[in-house]
C-alpha cells in the first residue's frame, strides 16, 4: 500500500458538541494544542463537527491541506464513526485512515465536576489518537454476495405478517412454525380488543394471505436445528416432520412470541374457580361461563420483585373479557382490582371508558396491601375509603404476564444475539433500532422482544420485513474491513493450540482440512479476543495492530516512536 | 434487484418520516421526503435526552439527519407542503408547494452573520419553545439539516417593504437570495405515500391558566423544561427559574394536563409518564439536592425497561410518585407555586410549595392534519388523528397511502420508528410487488 510510504498529514477536528464538550473544556485551546503534535498539519474546532457545516469543514480541510489522515475528537464512535468515515471516503481518503477520539462520553460527561483534569485528559487522548493515526493503514471493506431469501422463525401474528410482506416484495421467504398449524397465540383467543373482532376471522385472513403467496414456503411441525454462516449467506438446517432440509438464507427474522405464566401459589390459583385470563378466554369461546360475580386481579406475577416489568397487554385483555361478560349478561357483576390501569393512546382509553359505562367496577389496590382471596369473598383494601372492601365472587380471574420462552436461550446462541434480563430478545438499540440485532442480517418482531398486543405485533412484523428488505434488496453486502487475520508470514508462529477457536464469540475461526487455522473474514467483527489470547502474537487485528496500540501507549507516556 | 421506476412520497420528516425514508432509500427505492419546516428532525430534535436509556436525543438523531440529506435515493423538500394529489395506488401524482427560503441552501455556510445583523428582533422561536426570541434570519438549531438559514418572509423588512437588506450585504458567502419564489414541483410515478406528520402539543390557555401558566413563570410546560435543561438550550442546560434565576430544589410534575379529561382530550398521551421521569432524572443530575414530585392518575409504563426506569427514578433520583390528580395551582408572594393534593394513603388534603411546576401537556394531532387529510382524501378519527384499523395499523382509508407514528395515535419514539419501518414495508410491497 502506497500510504505506508506516504508521509502522514493529519488533520484534527475538535468538536464542541454544543456545550456538551465546549461547556466544560476549551476546544479552541485543544485545537491549538493539536497543532503542536507530530504530523499534524491542520486543526480546527467546530460547534458540531457532525453537522453539515462541520462535515463541509472536514472536506475543505482535506482539499486545502492535502490531508491523508483525519481525526475527529468528539462524542463517541458508537453513533458517529460511520458518518465521519463516509465523509472522508467521499473526499478520497481511505475510511480506515479516519480515527475517532472520544472526548465526550469518556471525558466531559464522566468528569463533569473536574474541568481542569478533563482538559488534560482530552490532551492525552488527542495526543494518543494522533500517534495512532500516523500508524493507521488503509483497508478495504469486504464485499460478499447476498442470497435474496428470508427465513421467518415463528408462525404467529408477527411472523405471518413479516413473511407475507417479504413475499409480497418478491423475496423467497420460508416461514417456520413448530406446531402443526399456523397462528401462535391467536389460535387460542376468542375476541380481540379494541374492536371485539373475532380472533379466528383475523387468523383465517392472515393464513389465507401467507398460504396463497407463491414466494412463501410454509414449514409447519418444523424447527430450526442449526444455523451457520453470516448475513446474506446463512446455512440453515430445518427439521420438518422428521426430515432435515437445508436452506440458504439471506436474512433471519425472529418471531417466536412468548409463553404463558402459570400463577401457581398466587391467590390460591386452582384452574377451577380461580383461573387465568387465558383460561377465561377459552371458557368464553365455548360459552362456558356460569359465574355471576366475577372479580379480576391485575398484575398477578408481574410488577413484583421477581418480575419487575409490566406485561402491557393484561389490562386491555381484562377490560375486553369484562365487557364480553357484561354484554353476554348485563346482570353479571364484574370488578377489576388494579394498580395502574394501562390503556395508553386513543383507542384504549376510549375502551376503558366504555367498560366503566357498561358498569364494570374498578377498584385500585396497592402492592403494600395485596388483596386476599378467601372462600367466597375477596378482601381488598381501598385507600380512598381507608377501609377493606369485601367483594363476593364465584369466579376469580388472575391477569398474568406474558413471559419469555424457555428455549429463547438456545435460539439466541444459534443466531449469536443477546437476551435481556427477563429472557426476551435484546435489540441493537432500544430507541432507534427497535427491530435490529447487533448481529448483521438478523431481526426481531412481536412479543419475542417484549410483550405486545396484536396491533403492535402486526406493525412490528411489517417493520422487521422492511429492515430485512434493506439488506436483501441488494446483490452484495459490504462488511467491516477491520478484522483479525493470520498472515502467511506468521503461520510458522501458530502452534495450532486452537485457543483462538474457543474464544471467538462469532465462530469465525476454524481449522481447515490441512489442519491450518482459517479465519472467515466476513464473520469476524474485529473484537480482538483471538489476537489478545494468541500466545505467539500470530494473529493480527487490522486497525488495532500491536504497533498501533503501542504507539498510543507510548504517546500517553510521552515517548516518541 | 433492478431499478425501481416508481417512487414514494413521505410527508413529514420527524423521526418516523426519516426512518421510513431511510428504509425505503436503503431498499433502492427513490423517496421524496417533504417537510413543512425549514429543517428536518421534528419533535425529537427538541428533546434533551430520551427514555429509558438517557441517550442524548440530538446525538442519536443527528447521524440520521445527515444520512437523509446525503442519501443517494432521498430527495429532501423542506419548507414544503402537499398541494394536490391525483391518481391511485401504484401511480399517484403529487404536487409539492415549496416555499422560498431566500437563502441558497447549498451556498450558506451556517455562520450566522445574517441573524446577528438582522434588525428585526423578538420573533417567536418555535424550536426553543418560545423561551427566547429570534431575528428574521433563522435556523432552528446549530446541527440543523439542511445547514442553511432561512429568511422569515412574514417578518423580513426587505421582503415586505424593500428596505434594509443588511443580511444580503453582509453575507460573506453570497447566500442570501431575495429573488427566490415559491414554486410547485410535480412528482409523477409515485407508487405510494406515507403520512408521518407527527404531533403538536395542546396549548389550551384556559386549562393552562388553571395551573398557573402565564400567571407565574415558574409554571412551565414539559417541552419548555426540555429546552431549559438541554445543554444546547437557551440556559445552556443550567436549570434555573425564569423569575429569579434560582436553582429549583423542589419540582412538581403534573400529569394528564388536558389529556384523560372531559374538558380537554379524552385520550391518554402515552408518553408523559415516562418523559416526566426522565426530566426529573436529568434535573437531578444538575442538582443532587433536588426533590421531584410526580402527581399522576395511572403510572403507564408498559414498554421495555420502563418499570425498571421508574424504580431507578424513585431509588436513585429522589423522585416521589404521588397518586393524585391536581385540580389547580396557587402562587405565593415569592412566585412559588402551591399544590393542593389528596394524600392517597392518609386521605388527607395537603399542600406542597415548590420552586417549579412542570405541566405534562396533551399530545394532539399535527395542526395541519385536517387540511392535509382533505388534500389526500384520507379519513381522520374522532380526535383528528389519521384513522387506522387496529389490525391494519399502518393503512389509511385510501389504498397506497400509509401512516405511522403520532400522526395516527400518541406513541413513543421506538414505536414510531417501528411503525415507520412498517409503513415502509407496505410501500415497498407496492413498488416491488408491482
Amino acid at each position: 500500500m502506497s500510504d505506508k510510504e506516504e508521509e502522514p498529514r493529519i488533520g484534527v477536528f475538535v468538536c464542541s458538541c454544543g456545550s456538551n464538550i465546549g461547556g466544560l473544556i476549551d476546544v479552541k485551546a485543544l485545537a491549538e494544542f493539536s497543532k503542536t503534535l507530530p504530523n499534524v498539519v491542520f486543526t480546527e474546532d467546530n460547534l458540531y463537527t457532525c453537522s453539515e457545516t462541520g462535515l463541509a469543514q472536514i472536506k475543505n480541510g482535506i482539499k486545502d491541506h492535502n490531508l491523508n489522515r483525519v481525526i475527529v475528537a468528539s462524542c463517541t464512535p458508537r453513533t458517529h464513526e460511520p458518518l465521519f468515515r463516509d465523509c472522508v471516503k467521499k473526499e478520497g481518503v481511505n475510511e480506515y485512515l479516519f480515527n475517532f477520539v472520544n472526548i465526550r462520553d469518556q471525558n466531559t460527561w464522566c468528569h463533569q465536576k473536574y474541568p481542569e483534569e478533563a482538559f488534560d485528559k482530552a490532551k492525552d487522548l488527542i495526543r494518543m489518537g494522533v500517534a495512532k493515526a500516523a500508524k493507521l493503514e488503509a483497508l478495504e471493506n469486504i464485499i460478499v454476495d447476498a442470497t435474496p431469501t428470508a427465513l421467518v422463525i415463528g408462525g404467529g401474528v408477527s411472523g405471518m405478517t413479516a413473511a407475507h410482506s417479504l413475499a409480497n416484495q418478491g423475496f423467497e421467504t420460508h416461514l417456520i412454525e413448530r406446531e402443526t398449524e399456523l397462528g401462535g397465540r391467536l389460535k387460542t383467543l376468542y375476541k380481540l380488543f379494541p374492536n371485539d373482532q373475532e380472533a379466528q376471522i383475523l387468523l383465517e385472513n392472515l393464513k389465507k394471505n401467507v398460504q396463497s403467496n407463491e414466494n412463501l414456503k410454509i414449514h409447519t411441525s418444523a424447527q430450526v436445528k442449526n444455523i451457520e454462516g453470516f448475513v446474506g449467506n446463512f446455512e440453515v438446517k430445518v427439521e420438518e416432520n422428521g426430515n432435515i432440509i437445508d436452506l440458504t438464507i439471506g436474512v433471519i427474522l425472529v418471531a417466536v412470541g412468548t409463553s404463558l405464566f402459570t400463577p401457581t401459589g398466587y391467590f390460591g390459583y386452582d384452574g377451577k374457580t380461580r383461573i387465568t385470563q387465558y383460561e377465561l378466554e377459552s371458557k368464553l369461546k365455548n360459552n362456558d361461563v356460569k359465574a355471576r360475580d366475577i372479580v379480576m386481579i391485575q398484575c398477578v406475577g408481574s410488577r413484583n420483585n421477581e418480575r419487575l416489568y409490566c406485561s402491557s397487554v393484561c389490562c386491555m385483555t381484562a377490560l375486553k373479557n369484562a365487557l364480553i361478560l357484561k354484554e353476554n349478561n348485563p346482570e353479571t357483576n364484574v370488578s377489576i382490582l388494579f394498580r395502574d390501569l394501562y390503556t395508553p393512546g386513543t383507542h384504549y382509553e376510549d375502551y376503558y371508558r366504555r367498560a366503566r359505562e357498561a358498569g364494570v367496577v374498578f377498584v385500585e389496590y396497592s402492592p403494600e396491601k395485596m388483596p386476599s382471596v378467601e372462600e367466597n369473598l375477596i378482601k381488598v383494601h381501598n385507600e380512598y375509603l381507608g377501609e377493606d372492601l369485601l367483594i363476593p365472587y364465584d369466579l376469580c380471574v388472575l391477569s398474568t404476564p406474558l413471559v419469555s420462552n424457555n428455549d429463547n436461550k438456545a435460539l439466541a446462541q444459534m443466531i449469536k444475539v443477546p437476551l435481556e434480563e427477563n429472557g426476551f430478545f435484546l435489540e441493537a438499540h432500544v430507541k432507534l433500532r427497535p427491530m435490529d440485532f447487533a448481529t448483521d442480517g438478523v431481526f426481531v418482531c412481536g412479543s419475542a422482544k417484549w410483550p405486545v398486543d396484536i396491533t403492535e405485533s402486526i406493525s412490528q412484523g411489517y417493520a422487521a420485513a422492511a429492515r430485512a428488505s434493506t439488506i436483501i434488496s441488494h446483490d452484495t453486502i459490504e462488511v467491516e474491513g477491520a478484522t483479525s487475520f493470520l498472515p502467511d508470514y506468521n503461520r510458522n508462529l501458530c502452534t495450532g493450540c486452537e485457543v483462538c477457536i474457543k474464544v471467538c464469540p462469532y465462530k469465525a475461526i476454524n481449522k481447515n482440512e490441512e489442519d491450518d487455522i482459517e479465519i472467515t473474514q466476513v464473520l469476524c467483527k474485529g473484537c480482538g479476543v483471538c489476537g489478545a489470547t494468541c500466545i505467539n502474537h500470530a494473529i493480527i487485528i487490522r486497525h488495532f495492530t500491536d504497533q498501533q496500540i503501542l504507539s498510543e501507549i507510548y504517546a500517553y507516556g510521552g515517548k516518541e516512536v | 434487484m433492478g431499478e425501481n421506476s416508481k417512487s414514494v412520497v413521505v410527508i413529514g420528516a420527524g423521526i418516523a418520516g426519516i426512518q421510513a425514508a431511510l428504509d425505503l432509500g436503503d431498499m433502492g427505492i427513490q423517496v421524496h421526503l417533504v417537510e413543512k419546516m425549514p429543517c428536518i428532525g421534528g419533535r425529537m430534535a427538541q428533546l434533551d435526552k430520551t427514555f429509558p436509556t438517557l441517550d442524548c436525543s440530538i446525538c442519536i438523531l443527528a447521524p440520521k439527519l445527515s444520512e437523509c440529506y446525503r442519501h443517494d435515493n432521498i430527495t429532501l423538500y423542506t419548507l414544503s407542503e402537499i398541494q394536490k394529489i391525483g391518481g391511485s395506488v401504484g401511480n399517484f401524482s403529487v404536487d409539492v408547494l415549496k416555499h422560498a427560503r431566500y437563502v441558497k441552501e447549498d451556498v450558506c455556510t451556517n455562520c450566522g452573520d445574517c441573524a446577528t445583523i438582522c434588525p428585526v428582533r423578538g420573533i417567536t422561536n418555535f424550536f426553543e419553545a418560545n423561551l427566547v426570541t429570534q431575528t428574521a434570519a433563522q435556523i432552528a438549531f446549530p446541527a440543523a439539516v439542511p445547514a442553511a438559514y432561512r429568511i422569515d418572509p412574514s417578518k423580513c423588512l426587505y421582503l415586505n417593504y424593500e428596505i434594509c437588506g443588511l443580511c444580503y450585504q453582509n453575507c460573506g458567502a453570497d447566500a442570501i437570495d431575495f429573488t427566490q419564489k415559491d414554486s410547485v414541483l410535480s412528482l409523477d410515478n409515485v407508487g405510494a405515500i406515507i403520512v408521518a406528520t407527527g404531533l403538536d402539543l395542546a396549548e389550551d390557555i384556559h386549562t393552562l391558566n388553571i395551573y398557573g401558566y402565564q400567571k407565574c413563570d415558574n409554571v412551565v410546560t414539559a417541552m419548555e423544561l426540555e429546552r431549559l435543561i438541554c445543554a444546547s438550550g437557551p440556559q445552556a442546560g443550567h436549570l434555573s427559574r425564569l423569575t429569579d434565576g434560582k436553582h429549583p430544589k423542589k419540582i412538581a410534575f403534573l400529569q394528564c394536563i388536558d389529556s384523560r379529561s372531559q374538558k380537554g382530550q379524552m385520550y391518554c398521551s402515552s408518553v408523559c409518564c415516562m418523559y416526566t421521569t426522565k426530566e426529573a432524572m436529568i434535573a437531578y443530575e444538575h442538582d443532587n439536592e433536588l426533590e421531584s414530585y410526580v402527581f399522576y392518575i395511572d403510572m403507564r409504563a408498559g414498554g421495555k425497561g420502563f418499570q425498571k426506569f421508574l424504580q431507578r427514578g424513585a431509588k436513585e433520583y429522589n423522585i416521589k410518585y404521588v397518586k393524585s390528580k391536581i385540580s389547580h395551582i396557587e402562587v405565593d408572594k415569592d412566585d412559588n407555586p402551591i399544590i393542593t393534593y389528596e394524600d392517597y394513603e392518609t386521605s388527607e388534603i395537603n399542600q406542597l410549595t415548590v420552586d417549579l411546576v412542570v405541566l405534562a401537556t396533551c399530545i394532539i394531532p399535527s395542526r395541519g392534519i385536517n387540511k392535509l387529510a382533505d388534500v389526500l382524501g384520507i379519513d381522520l378519527d374522532h380526535y383528528d388523528f389519521v384513522k387506522t384499523n387496529p389490525f391494519l395499523p399502518v393503512e389509511t382509508s385510501i389504498e397506497g397511502i400509509y401512516t405511522c407514528g403520532c400522526a395516527r395515535e400518541p406513541m413513543d419514539i421506538p414505536r414510531s420508528v417501528a411503525e415507520a419501518s412498517g409503513a415502509a414495508a407496505r410501500a415497498a410491497e407496492v413498488i416491488k410487488g408491482g
